[in-house]
């Protein structure tokens, strides 16, 4: 490609002068390529994985619009356009799936989001060197438990006879079978999330925070600014660039409720309420080997995923100034 | 300097608060470690409640009597080890070229991984592709098809961005080849990073249950996150308490001891390694969102 352009770029070149000077530097450039050719043999096969592993995927994506029939493969099977896509708007299941994914998202997003800013400014007022750690120590613990490990201890709370309904009976309550109430979902599914995230998310706002100049908060002191006024007025708007890229990237991935913990989480009982766009492909594609109808059905998914992303980057744009590209 | 009296309200009112989240955090985990070393029989009265009651470690001589956990502990061992090693030397072999400004096509290369994190073909092509390889139900399944992340490539990049030119270029000039820089003179600077993806790729291999639970089928293979999965999940608990004489109460008793050390047995590892974990995994974050 290079060679080509180059070449190009060298014949409509006039002076012979400029035509010497533009033939050095290419070989040159050529010669920085051959003297670095090391660099490329370290990184072929780096290429090469993300050529199979990535690229290919996304080449037999075309099956999202073919009757994928095995021994056909990928070329041969034939084309039918939009028919799992219609297929799949039409199902009866189709808006349980939107509701629940976005449901479960935009709950995530307005809880999970805006605790591990708190914790960062609350953290940042604490004077004590050893209190601080300590309490960093504790929150960041559960960012390190696995989503089988989080999801088994759940469950061991929540159960009829667990802690939390030994609780509920000591004030009287009748216990609950928390997770086969398709009602009670969205709250576990959040609230265990928060628990097991808000300390590790908290990192980046903190790393922030101690990037703001002292200065500020001397002038604000003098002028007789309470650590409340000054935490509004200096500590937010201070971290606030970091706080819109992190809620384009959060907003932006609101339907891409991940699979790992919902479907463990999931069961008979709960499946109205927990049912999301991603266990279904799992559960027609893998389980049931439709492979065409759930390749459309998760291509649908990416596709919205990304125009959210621009959405909301755009929006971010027009009100703030700040945004990813 | 004073503070104010408003000041001081806030002060206190902030150490409760933060108090209150360090104890919600902790007391799940105290729990826990608890109750895998309680009679079972109280955990289930609701009479444990902070610390251990009627002290006993039966429950985790059953789970380590168990042979699927065994198994499965040896099989995530095994995935982890080869997977992180390879993780890290195929991070290395992105990153130190992708690091030098004197590549030709750097920028269209590091354009070509990042595509992917924006683009993916889904669940459904990548399983087919795994298919046609022959890979399911393999060894390599659980190490290949995830062979690096770009975002540790961004930051192992990053931070050999940040070891001085200088150094690189006297040893050109002595007429040190590519290969030998990197090995020589990057890698002996790298240590800090390097331990950083160490732990990144090691705790992600340790935890994660996705990739098996679709390529894998053959329990044999299966790693402790699948066994897990089946005894705290699905329930399956019949065939560790079968072989024991216990009445039908006091089978249900021990399963549940038994969730509980299965538990701290998973994590057992990562509970021993929390101080290092900690240290370096907030200095990877910190790397990875200076230039992110």
């Amino acid at each position: 490609m290079t060679n080509v352009s180059e070449n190009v770029a060298v014949k409509t070149l006039k002076s012979e002068e400029k035509k010497e000077a533009k033939r050095k530097a290419r070989s040159k450039r050529w010669k920085s390529v051959w003297r670095n050719w090391e660099l490329y043999v370290l990184l072929s096969p780096v290429i090469l994985y993300f050529l199979v592993f990535h690229y290919f995927p996304l080449y037999g994506l075309q099956i999202a619009f073919k009757d994928f029939i095995a021994s056909k493969g990928i070329l041969g099977s034939p084309w039918v356009g939009f028919k799992h896509f219609e297929r799949f708007f039409n199902s009866y299941y189709f808006w349980r799936l939107i509701k629940n994914t976005i449901g479960i998202g935009v709950f995530t997003l307005a809880i999970s989001f805006p605790v591990p800013i708190i914790i960062a400014l609350m953290l940042n007022e604490v004077k004590s060197l050893r209190y601080k750690k300590f309490v960093q120590t504790v929150i960041y613990a559960p960012h390190f438990l696995s989503t089988v490990v989080v999801v088994g201890m759940l469950l061991l709370f929540v159960k009829p006879d667990g802690m939390i309904n030994q609780v509920v009976r000591l004030f009287g309550g009748t216990p609950i079978d928390f997770i086969s109430e398709p009602s009670w979902f969205k709250s576990l599914y959040v609230f265990s999330d928060v628990w097991q995230t808000m300390g590790w998310s908290s990192i980046i706002y903190i790393a922030a925070l101690a990037a703001v100049d002292p200065a500020q908060h001397e002038a604000a002191m003098i002028d007789g600014a309470s650590r409340f006024q000054r935490i509004i007025h200096i500590n937010i708007p201070a971290i606030m660039p970091t706080i819109v890229i992190l809620f384009i990237l959060n907003a932006g991935s609101v339907m891409a409720v991940g699979f790992e913990k919902v479907y463990l989480m999931q069961n008979d009982l709960n499946m109205s309420a927990s049912d999301v766009i991603s266990t279904f492909v799992y559960r027609s594609g893998i389980l049931e080997a439709q492979y065409s109808f759930s390749a459309a059905v998760g291509l649908f998914n990416s596709i919205i995923n990304f125009i959210m992303l621009l959405m909301v980057n755009q929006f971010a744009k027009k009100v703030n100034e700040t945004s990813l590209w | 300097m004073r503070e104010s009296k408003t000041d001081r309200t806030f002060i206190v009112f902030n150490y409760i608060f933060l108090t209150l989240i360090a104890l919600l955090v902790l007391y799940p985990l105290v729990f826990v470690v608890s109750a895998s070393l309680s009679n079972p029989q109280y955990v289930i009265s609701g009479e444990m409640w902070l610390w251990p009651k009627e002290f006993t470690v039966e429950a985790y001589e059953k789970v380590f009597k168990n042979k699927d956990i065994i198994n499965g502990f040896i099989n995530t061992m095994k995935y982890t080890v080869v997977g992180t090693a390879l993780n890290v030397v195929m991070t290395i072999l992105a990153a130190y070229p992708l690091s030098r400004k004197d590549l030709k096509g750097r920028g269209f290369i590091m354009a070509f991984m990042v595509f992917t994190i924006f683009f993916s073909g889904g669940l459904i092509p990548t399983y087919l592709l795994i298919r046609d390889l022959g890979m399911l139900n393999t060894f390599w399944v659980m190490i290949i098809p995830n062979a690096v992340a770009v975002w540790n490539i961004i930051i192992m990049r990053t931070f050999f961005q940040s070891i001085p030119h200088e150094l690189q270029e006297s040893a050109m000039i002595d007429g040190c080849g590519n290969f030998r820089i990197l090995w020589n003179i990057v890698l002996p600077l790298s240590f800090p990073v390097i331990a950083v993806m160490v732990l990144f790729y090691a705790v992600g291999h340790w935890n994660s249950y996705f990739q098996a639970l679709i390529y894998l089928t053959d329990q044999d293979r299966f790693p402790l996150q699948l066994i897990l999965r089946q005894i705290l999940i699905q329930g399956q608990t019949d065939d560790m308490i079968q072989a024991t004489t216990e009445s039908f109460l006091a089978q249900q008793l021990s399963v549940e001891g038994l969730k509980y050390a299965v538990l701290i047995v998973a994590n057992l590892p990562m509970l021993l390694l929390y101080p290092f974990l900690q240290r370096y995994f907030v200095k990877g974050v910190m790397i990875g969102s200076l230039k992110g």
